[in-house]
């Protein structure tokens, strides 16, 4: 179906209720979907065979969603933290395009600005097409972080098939709302404004995260539930650390993006025993979410004696409906409980289409996420990273989140990473990349931490301190970037 | 066999569906006893609401059968759902906590 069959429902059962709410804009349902109405007939009479959209999102993201859908054309919303270069070198890859472009970002990219395209929807002729379900709805580029980016399709059906399969209809209680500060390039900002107007949640926005700005709308707008990236659950727990703040309503806090930190996690219960916690887990290319690890889970894990328990804390928890899993080893054999191997995913949500590549399904429809990954006993999905970040030292296979685990968990560790740096002896060496939690530990008290819990071939070879890790907008940690830094020939003296 | 994505509504009630899952049985898919038809087609204008199929339909639930097939109600209306004369159970969903 078509994602704009979503607003329809949500505009018939309550056309009066805010839908969004960004800084001083308020919609209400109705005027929202007669905004994508409008927004639509905008795009068809440019004529355009895509859009493109530059800015920081809030509620120009829903509405060029359903405005592209209802003109029938697919919809990119791009990185505006990327130069002008880069962000050219993305447009051009996009045929025929319209760019929209909100005002900040007008010196860095020419196009319509968002301003003038919400002026022009206003009085627009109407256009409201019913998109071929499964043509492309959305198209989103990879974050690139260890290779170009990658042109993601996703389809109508793709992503109703995630909304319908795992939101039930307006099923928010009345005042719901929903705190987005996920930008609108990345896929959970889709699927964030998808799935809350399909529940019938307030959205509340705040485009350019800030901790004390977003625990002020959490109090203030009444908010209900919210999802963060890792840097951002960070910079929220530590100020609540320093200045204790009742978050009211909130009842759950969704954590995504890339892996959290399990002293983090424990912390960030501690602080908040009222809020149910939830640890999404999902890829652009399976449109948003395929596990969860729920509140319950989390209690579960918390208060369990029993080790097998416990340790799902560190999960990404079961499989949503219409999502199946498999873990295969290298040559293909689908691997049991307990094995460790790629994780492979299939169902109706899942894309696996690239613009210029095509479908990466196999014949069964099984995507490769090409992380590695391990199913335990009770299905619960444990997640050890990039199967492109495994390190190989002197022909072992090591994955450097088995490190990273046990690094993390001692005192003076506030966050780390570790990475395979080439060696001529080694072929690669296990590099630890440490920012210290206060002054910096000795690096032989940590390598012999990591030797004290792991076999002896998975000590860091070296570990080097450093103020922070290079992350990009969602927390993903760059570890091109810190391999580049690190590698003999580059090495400061 | 009617395809996935499909929009149907009701001859005889406000009902509309789309269909999610297709399976042969929707060939004969009803709202209060009377034939779906595609969003837009002709309506016979002299068939009625049966009375015995009149229960009504919920929007935004997904009802199901036991051959697999599954709709999403995109209306609601004062028809029941049936397969011939076997009305679609609600299909219970497990509430997920909001995750995006």
């Amino acid at each position: 179906m078509s994602i704009s069959l979503l607003l329809e429902m949500a505009s018939s059962a309550g056309p009066d209720r805010t839908a969004v709410v960004a800084g001083e804009t308020r919609l209400t349902t109705d005027e929202l979907s007669a905004l994508a109405d409008g927004g639509a007939g905008v795009i068809a009479a440019s004529g355009a065979q895509h859009v493109a959209y530059v800015g920081a999102g809030a509620a120009m993201l829903p509405l060029l969603l359903f405005a592209a859908a209802r003109a029938g054309v697919p919809v990119t919303p791009l990185n505006y933290r990327l130069s002008a270069s880069g962000l050219t070198e993305l447009i051009e890859r996009l045929p025929e395009p319209l760019v929209i472009v909100d005002p900040e970002y007008a010196d860095v990219v020419a196009g319509m600005s968002s301003d003038d395209f919400v002026a022009s929807a206003r009085t627009a002729e109407p256009a409201a097409e019913f998109a071929d379900p499964d043509s492309v709805a959305v198209v989103l580029f990879t974050s690139g972080t260890t290779s170009k980016p990658k042109a993601v399709e996703l389809t109508h059906n793709n992503l109703t098939s995630y909304i319908t399969g795992s939101v039930e209809f307006d099923s928010a209680e009345p005042g719901d709302a929903a705190l987005i500060c996920v930008p609108p390039y990345h896929i959970a900002g889709v699927s964030a404004a998808l799935s809350n107007l399909y529940a019938g949640r307030k959205m509340v926005y705040l485009p350019q995260f800030d901790a004390r700005e977003w625990i002020r709308l959490v109090r203030d707008e009444g908010v209900s539930s919210a999802t963060v990236v890792p840097t951002m659950l960070d910079r929220i727990i530590t100020v609540l650390e320093s200045e204790p703040t009742d978050l009211g309503g909130l009842r759950t806090l969704a954590y995504g993006g890339s892996k959290v930190a399990l002293p983090l996690v424990r912390k960030a219960l501690g602080l908040l025993p009222g809020v149910g916690f939830v640890n999404a887990y999902g890829l652009t290319e399976t449109s948003s979410t395929i596990a969860v690890l729920t509140p319950d889970d989390h209690r579960a894990a918390l208060a369990s004696a029993d080790d097998a328990v416990a340790r799902r804390l560190s999960s990404v928890g079961q499989p949503v409906p219409g999502v199946e899993l498999q873990i295969r080893a290298e040559d293909g054999t689908v691997l049991g409980p307990g094995e460790t191997g790629e994780l492979f995913v299939r169902g109706e949500q899942v894309s696996g289409r690239y613009t210029g590549i095509g479908s990466v399904l196999d014949d069964e429809g099984w995507f490769p996420t090409r992380d590695v990954a391990m199913l335990d006993d009770e299905g619960y999905l444990f997640i050890g990273g990039r199967s492109d970040d495994t390190i190989i030292r002197g022909g072992e296979n090591i994955a450097p989140a088995e490190i990273e685990d046990v690094l993390v968990e001692h005192p003076a560790v506030r966050d780390c990473a570790v990475v395979g740096v080439e060696d001529p002896e080694w072929g690669q060496i296990i590099v630890a990349v440490v920012v210290p939690s206060g002054a910096e530990p000795a690096a032989e008290e940590l390598r012999e931490f990591v030797r004290g819990q792991l076999r002896g071939s998975r000590t860091p070879d070296r570990v080097v301190f450093r103020d922070e890790l290079p992350t990009n907008a969602t927390g993903k940690v760059l570890r091109r970037d810190l391999v580049r830094d690190l590698s003999p020939s580059k090495e400061p003296a | 066999m009617i395809k996935n994505g499909t929009r149907l509504q009701s001859q005889v009630c406000d009902t509309q569906v789309i269909v999610v899952r297709s399976a042969d049985s929707l060939d004969d898919l009803r709202a209060g006893g009377a034939p779906m038809v595609p969003v837009g087609g002709d309506v016979d204008a002299s068939l009625a609401l049966d009375p015995a199929l009149s229960d009504g339909t919920l929007m935004g639930k997904r009802y199901v059968d036991e051959d697999g097939a599954e709709v999403l109600v995109t209306k609601a209306g004062a028809g029941t759902l049936s397969i011939g004369s076997t009305p679609l159970s609600i299909k219970e969903a497990k509430p997920l906590p909001a995750s995006d």
